[in-house]
C-alpha cells in the first residue's frame, strides 16, 4: 500500500479521524478511571484523619463542618468523637507562603488546642529539602540497629542527640507555644536548608489553630448563653 | 537486523540517555530517587511501545505533510491514558512524578522513535524497538536515580544503606543530577569503547 497523497482533503480527513478516535478513547478511559480517582482522594483524606486524631467511632467525613480563618478562607474540619464525646478535630489548612506554591496540610487538635499530629496533603516543595517536613516536626524516632560510626559523626560534626526536641510540634499548643521558626523568634527549629518551607508549614498550622480556637470559643459561648436562657425560663 | 539486536540496542549501544542524550529534562528532573526513576521509565516505556505500535499501523494512512501533528496526537492520547490510570491506581507515584507525566508528550525519544523508526518499519519491529528503547530509558533513569539516592540520602528504593546525615545533599538537588549524569556518561563511553 502506498502512502496517501498530501492533498488538502486527505490531510483534513486524516487529522479529523485521528483526533476523533483519540478523543473517543480518552473519554472512555476517563469514565473508567473517574471513580477510582475519586476513591483514591477520599481514601487519602480518611488516612490523614486517622493519623492526626486519636481513635474515634464516628464518621468524621460525614460530620464535616467549616471553619473560617482570619483571612476569611473556609477550612474543612472533621470532628472525631469517641462514644459521643469530642476527642479531637482534624483541620485541613493551607499556606501560600511555600517555596513553590501552596503547602496543604491536615493537622489534628485536641479540644484544648494541643497539636496531636499532622499530615502533609499536597505541596510542590523541593524534593530532599522541603519534603522533609513529612516527619521533621514530629518527635524523633530513636533508630536502633543503624550503623553509626563515631568517626563519621565527628567528621560531619554531628553531635550525639542531646534529647532536645526543638523541631517537634506534636503535643504543643500554638496558643501557649510560639510555633514559628527560631529565625523569626519562635521556638521551632526549621528544617535544615528549608526555612521557607518550615515557615509555610507553621503558618498553615497557626492558621488552622486560630480558626479552630475561634470557632470553639464561639461555640462554648453560645452553649453557655443557651444554658442561661434555659435557666431563666 | 535480528529482533534481539533491535531490542538490545536501547540498553547500551543506542541508549537514549547515555548515548543519544535525548529527553534530558525528565532525566534530570525526576531521578532524585530510584523509585521515581523507575516509575518514570516504565511510564515512558508504555507510551513508547503503544505509540510505536499505532504509528506503525497507520503509517501508510497519514499524508506526509501532517505526519508530525498526527504522531503528537497519538502520543498525547497515550500519555493522558497513563496519567489517568496512574492517578487512579498509583496516587503516591503520581504525586511524586506530577508535572513530568504530561511532559512525556514532548519527550524527544517518543517522537524521535515514531519518526525515525516506527514510520519506516513493520509492526513487530516497531514494538520491539519501543520496548528496547523504553526499557533502556527506564534502566538509565533507575541507575541514575539509585546513585543519586544513595549518595544524597543513604537509601536505595527507600531501603536505608547508611544514616541519612552522612549523605551529600547536593546529589538530591539539580546540580547533583548533572554531576552524577556526567560521570555515568563518561563511564558508559569508556565501557562502549573498551
Amino acid at each position: 500500500m502506498s502512502k496517501l497523497e498530501s492533498s488538502l482533503k486527505n490531510m483534513v480527513i486524516t487529522l479529523l479521524v485521528i483526533t476523533v478516535v483519540a478523543g473517543g478513547a480518552l473519554g472512555y478511559i476517563y469514565q473508567l478511571t473517574k471513580e477510582p480517582i475519586e476513591m483514591a482522594a477520599i481514601e487519602k483524606q480518611q488516612e490523614a484523619i486517622q493519623v492526626v486524631v486519636p481513635e474515634f467511632d464516628n464518621n468524621p467525613a460525614e460530620e464535616l463542618f467549616q471553619l473560617t480563618s482570619e483571612s476569611g478562607a473556609k477550612l474543612n474540619a472533621f470532628p472525631a468523637k469517641m462514644g459521643g464525646e469530642l476527642v479531637g478535630v482534624a483541620v485541613e489548612s493551607v499556606s501560600n507562603k511555600g517555596f513553590a506554591g501552596e503547602v496543604k496540610i491536615m493537622v489534628g487538635f485536641k479540644p484544648d488546642g494541643t497539636v496531636i499530629d499532622y499530615q502533609i496533603l499536597d505541596h510542590q516543595e523541593t524534593p530532599g529539602l522541603g519534603t522533609k517536613m513529612d516527619d521533621w516536626f514530629k518527635p524523633k524516632v530513636v533508630e536502633e540497629g543503624k550503623s553509626r560510626s563515631k568517626f563519621f559523626d565527628f567528621l560531619y560534626g554531628i553531635k550525639e542527640s542531646s534529647g532536645s526536641d526543638g523541631n517537634n510540634i506534636v503535643g504543643k499548643n500554638p496558643g501557649e507555644n510560639n510555633l514559628t521558626v527560631t529565625n523569626d523568634g519562635g521556638e521551632v527549629d526549621a528544617i535544615t536548608a528549608a526555612t521557607i518551607t518550615s515557615r509555610a508549614f507553621l503558618d498553615a498550622v497557626n492558621i488552622a489553630y486560630k480558626a479552630f480556637i475561634n470557632d470553639f470559643e464561639n461555640e462554648e459561648e453560645q452553649s453557655i448563653e443557651n444554658k442561661e436562657e434555659g435557666g431563666t425560663q | 537486523m535480528s529482533q534481539w539486536k533491535n531490542f538490545a540496542k536501547g540498553f547500551i549501544k543506542e541508549n537514549p540517555i547515555f548515548v543519544l542524550l535525548l529527553g534530558m529534562c525528565p532525566t534530570l528532573g525526576v531521578t532524585s530517587s530510584a523509585e521515581n526513576g523507575l516509575g518514570m521509565g516504565l511510564a515512558t516505556t508504555f507510551v513508547l511501545i503503544m505509540s510505536n505500535l499505532v504509528v506503525s499501523l497507520i503509517k501508510n494512512l497519514i499524508p506526509d505533510k501532517v505526519r508530525i501533528p498526527a504522531f503528537i496526537v497519538v502520543i498525547a492520547t497515550f500519555v493522558t491514558v497513563v496519567e489517568m490510570v496512574m492517578q487512579a491506581y498509583m496516587p503516591a507515584l503520581f504525586e511524586s512524578l506530577g508535572l513530568f507525566i504530561p511532559l512525556i508528550v514532548v519527550n524527544c525519544i517518543v517522537l524521535g522513535r515514531a519518526e525515525a523508526f516506527a514510520s519506516k518499519n513493520n509492526l513487530w519491529s516497531s514494538i520491539v524497538d519501543g520496548a528496547g528503547m523504553g526499557l533502556g530509558f527506564a534502566f538509565a533513569l533507575t541507575l541514575l536515580g539509585s546513585i543519586r539516592e544513595l549518595l544524597g540520602s543513604g537509601m536505595i528504593f527507600n531501603q536505608t544503606i547508611y544514616p541519612e546525615e552522612y549523605g551529600m545533599l547536593v546529589f538530591v538537588l539539580a546540580p547533583g543530577a548533572f554531576i552524577a549524569l556526567g560521570y555515568l556518561i563518561a563511564t558508559i563511553n569508556k565501557l562502549r569503547k573498551a
